[in-house]
């Protein structure tokens, strides 16, 4: 019984760190959304675009670990503002359903400058961290739980701080909510737009490099981290789109969601079922809380 | 009004019964009750903000109310949505326009005639010969509506690319295609200019005196309301505060309070 | 114009004509190379096919869908399934069976539709997308416990004639796509359309008029998945002439939502733009590459490049002009018609508008 319980609670961990890496592209999301109501579709195109040039860097031209991602970090600084003023700026005035389209075409342009800047194999990605239980844990708790796991559940607990900060201490935070309430209003008074949307596509830039490298230090950094990124869609959907916490919980729901499904029902119907557990889950929310959890309820006037 | 009407003012057909409206604690309408008279002209006024469209909006069930029925024809809806509304002979016009903008000005006027069109998408997509009847029968009647209009001349043109007063005149087209009992007007003349006031007046009358169209209309321009309204209520704060001829209106103490913004 | 011909005008039926002569008399008597047909016309018409399915959700009715190679997967094995256990039914009406399935699947996660829209809509699509596939994938029987994951279609039987060449099967698939479009055309002009067509552009002022959001929209997805379906099966069976649920994996979905977008919402000729678009454009990128730098370049790469393009495409019609190539098109002939009658050639009565 004691080893059954024990085993359960591993599976919940492990869900539960798996889902932060759900959280870290999700919460790319957020911030885009939050600050200019767009549905960056595009966000697991740029996980896989910085990953790919983070790991490009440091293995096509040996530039150390930490200027990789200073070099990484900077190119996405300029993703952001190239779609800021090429893609956004031009559809100002668009519906939210020709935006979302024009973000799905971004997705495609960058998984096809990344695939033809630095090829199509599968590239290892080692940090260092091993993908391995970590000793001391399972000794004395019982409890078989990845580094990796750990390190990427420590990381997103940093960055989300570290955004909370920002939005809650900082002249540009102050900003960023100002925009989020109402655009137009806000760069009346003279808050600049134009800075605060590339500051957003750059730290959500970031944001997408730090999931790729957790994600790709697990899985490889290959093409499949683009469909694994679209797993942020339910995440965000049941924390709702413009929530931080949203993210973060919907990430540990979906993750703990989909491991206890396939470790416990998956075998019935011959496993794999977390590939669209998740989207099955998000229907149900969407049927009795289309808000998520965090979202503000939208009221329809006539 | 002086002359003979060819459809005498009847009974209620449409009675609303204390309505309260309130969206997430911000009172819109408050223990509202007011009836209207079949092929009566009927107008709300009352200052902006006073709960008018809502309203509106409740009597055809887009929004619903936290208390109070609507009843039609002396029996309480329940469960109203616009689809029932629709059915049960009630169309309407919307403030801010609620056209179908990718659509000819035929096209909007032609969906006014969905419940006039019984057959279904297999029939449609064969062809068969009821479908050719029926859809030449719509035709003609949204043809007849068109030229009762006069807008002959854009009723191939989509409808996002007019200007406002001649949307709003499809707009009336697409209730009046529905050959309803009873229309709902919400501002169908805001931003219009004297003429085109006058030609929508003209319309409205034409329509309640030839057809018996029951006619319920949002209205700012006072002129206008009193030129061609049988009854008037006013709301103001989501209260009646008046009901009456528009003689009895304009001699009520409380709407004159409320539109001059005495305090109270 | 009016109609001379159920809801045709003459224009309508001299287009319908001239494609006719050009498909069924001209392409057969001129193209000889199987590779045309086997891959580009075939794929062609069944992608087409589809395309029509995903207008009809999401161009007509206006409904973020984003699941069509979900439906197409269901169609084809769906078809695999009915010719193997179900030989009576024929090819026709295994076809039709086939559809039908794929439309009861596209009524299942067309439910979503009524209580949301935009993204949300389109996550929820995707569920079908993923479960369909992993479905087929998972339970054996679907592929008739073939454990090499993929199978030989059946070849095509109808009427006990064997239609097995390239050409016969490209018969096939224009018989099929043509009966289809046309079926297509009279609805989206007649009033399923015109419901369709309302809902997307202001629903609550379309179930104001007695319009049902709920009829409409599950009509619709219902007859968009039956499009898909029998899109599929015509693809696994005249062009993949096998079934593996990769082939219908979410690629193909955002390859056929592409050939939706950039050939023009809310047209059905813009989804034989689109999908022609779509399909020959890498046929062009690769004969350049070959012929140009004689093969210098890497195929990955070409293969890169396209992406990149198609992205890019997307952009610019969304920036520029959201209903696509078709309305470009339109508008083309537009100004040339415009140009000609200022020129006093030929008169072209222009909307005035009375004041």
């Amino acid at each position: 019984m004691a080893n059954e319980l024990l085993f359960f609670m591993e599976v919940l961990v492990g869900g539960l760190l798996a889902g932060t890496m759900y959280s870290l592209v999700a919460l790319g999301f957020v911030l885009i959304f939050k600050a200019s109501a767009t549905f960056n579709f595009s966000q697991g195109a740029m996980v896989f675009f910085s990953v790919l040039a983070f790991c490009g860097f440091m293995q096509d031209f040996n530039i150390p670990f930490v200027l990789a991602f200073i070099l990484a970090a900077f190119l996405m600084v300029v993703v952001g503002l190239c779609t800021e003023r090429l893609v956004l700026r031009p559809l100002m005035n668009a519906s939210e359903d020709t935006v979302l389209m024009a973000t799905i075409g971004l997705g495609y342009v960058l998984e096809g400058l990344a695939q033809a800047a630095w090829g199509v194999e599968v590239r290892r990605l080692d940090l260092g961290i091993g993908d391995f239980p970590v000793p001391w844990i399972a000794d004395n708790l019982k409890l078989f739980i990845s580094a990796l796991d750990i390190t990427a559940g420590l990381v997103a607990a940093i960055m989300i701080i570290g955004l909370f900060l920002l939005f809650k201490y900082t002249k540009i935070g102050l900003g960023l909510r100002a925009v989020a309430d109402d655009a137009g209003a806000a760069s009346s008074i003279g808050i600049p737009l134009k800075h605060i949307m590339l500051l957003v596509w750059s730290a959500a830039g970031v944001v997408a490099l730090v999931a790729g490298m957790m994600w790709g230090a697990r899985a490889g950094v290959q093409f499949a981290l683009v469909d694994l990124a679209l797993k942020a869609l339910p995440v965000l959907i049941i924390g709702g789109f413009s929530s931080i916490p949203g993210a973060i919980i919907g990430g540990l729901i979906i993750g703990a969601v989909e491991k206890i499904l396939e470790v416990y029902i998956g075998p019935f119907f011959g496993g794999a079922i977390e590939g669209w557990a998740p989207y099955v889950l998000a229907i149900f929310f969407l049927l009795y809380r289309p808000e998520g959890l965090f979202g503000e309820k939208i009221i329809r006037r006539v | 009004m002086a002359y003979e009407r060819k459809f005498k003012i009847g009974k209620p057909i449409l009675e609303v019964n204390n309505i309260s409206l309130a969206f997430g604690g911000v009172k819109a309408i408050t223990d509202t009750s007011f009836n209207v008279l079949e092929h009566e002209v009927r107008a709300i006024i009352g200052p902006n903000g006073a709960g008018k469209s809502s309203m509106l909006n409740c009597i055809n069930g887009i929004y619903k109310p936290q208390q109070g029925t609507v009843s039609f024809r002396g029996q309480v809806v329940p469960n109203i949505t616009p689809n029932i509304m629709a059915q049960m002979g009630l169309s309407r016009t919307f403030q801010n326009l609620a056209l179908f903008k990718r659509m000819s000005v035929l096209d909007n006027i032609l969906v006014g005639r969905k419940l006039h069109t019984k057959t279904n998408f297999l029939e449609v997509a064969l062809q068969l010969p009821k479908v050719k009847k029926e859809e030449k029968l719509n035709r003609e009647r949204s043809e007849e509506i068109i030229s009762f209009l006069e807008i002959e001349d854009i009723k191939d043109t989509p409808v996002g690319k007019l200007p406002y007063g001649l949307q709003k005149k499809v707009e009336l087209g697409r209730a009046l295609a529905t050959d309803s009992s009873i229309i709902l007007l919400d501002e169908p003349m805001a931003g219009m200019n004297v003429e085109e006031k006058r030609d929508m007046c003209r319309f409205i009358l034409k329509v309640n005196d030839e057809l018996g169209t029951t006619m319920v209309l949002i209205e700012h321009d006072m002129g206008v309301v009193m030129d061609i309204s049988d009854r008037v209520v006013v709301l103001d704060y989501g209260k009646v505060i008046g009901d009456g001829t528009p003689d009895e209106i304009m001699a009520n103490q409380k709407v004159i309070d409320a539109y001059l913004g005495v305090e109270h | 114009m009016k109609p001379i011909f159920m809801t045709y005008t003459k224009k309508d039926l001299i287009n319908l004509a001239v494609c006719m002569v050009l498909s069924v008399l001209i392409i057969p008597t001129f193209i000889k190379t199987e590779y045309w047909y086997t891959s580009i016309l075939i794929p062609w018409l069944c992608l087409a096919l589809a395309t029509i399915g995903q207008q009809i959700v999401m161009g007509y009715t206006g409904q973020l869908a984003l699941g069509a190679a979900g439906f197409m997967a269901a169609g084809a094995f769906a078809m695999f399934n009915l010719i193997l256990r179900v030989p009576d039914l024929g090819f026709v009406g295994s076809l039709i069976v086939s559809g039908l399935i794929a439309a009861a699947f596209g009524i299942l996660f067309g439910l979503p539709s009524l209580k949301v829209r935009g993204i949300y809509l389109m996550v929820a699509t995707l569920a079908s997308q993923f479960f369909i596939i992993w479905m087929i994938d998972k339970f054996g029987w679907f592929k008739n416990y073939d454990s090499s994951g993929i199978i030989t279609a059946q070849d095509i039987v109808i009427l006990g004639k064997p239609f097995t060449t390239p050409l016969a099967m490209y018969f096939v698939c224009l018989a099929v796509t043509t009966i289809l479009t046309l079926l297509a055309m009279n609805m989206a002009r007649g009033s399923t359309g015109r419901n369709w067509m309302a809902v997307r552009d202001m629903d609550i002022a379309a179930e104001s008029m007695g319009v049902s959001l709920l009829r409409t929209k599950v009509q619709a997805f219902a007859i968009s998945a039956f499009y898909c379906g029998v899109a599929g099966a015509l693809f696994a069976f005249c062009y993949l002439k096998s079934l593996e649920p990769v082939a219908f994996d979410i690629k193909l979905s955002f390859k056929i939502l592409f050939m939706c977008i950039l050939g023009g919402l809310g047209t059905i000729n813009g989804a034989f733009i689109g999908a022609a678009f779509i399909l020959l454009f890498p046929v062009l990128l690769n004969a350049i590459g070959n012929n140009v730098f004689h093969g210098a370049i890497d195929a990955t790469i070409i293969s890169s490049i396209e992406q990149v393009i198609f992205g890019l495409l997307m952009i610019i019609f969304m920036i520029y002009e959201p209903l696509g190539m078709a309305k470009l098109w339109e508008n083309l002939k537009q100004s040339m018609r415009s140009k000609l009658s200022s020129s006093g050639i030929k008169g072209v009565k222009s909307p005035v508008l009375k004041k």
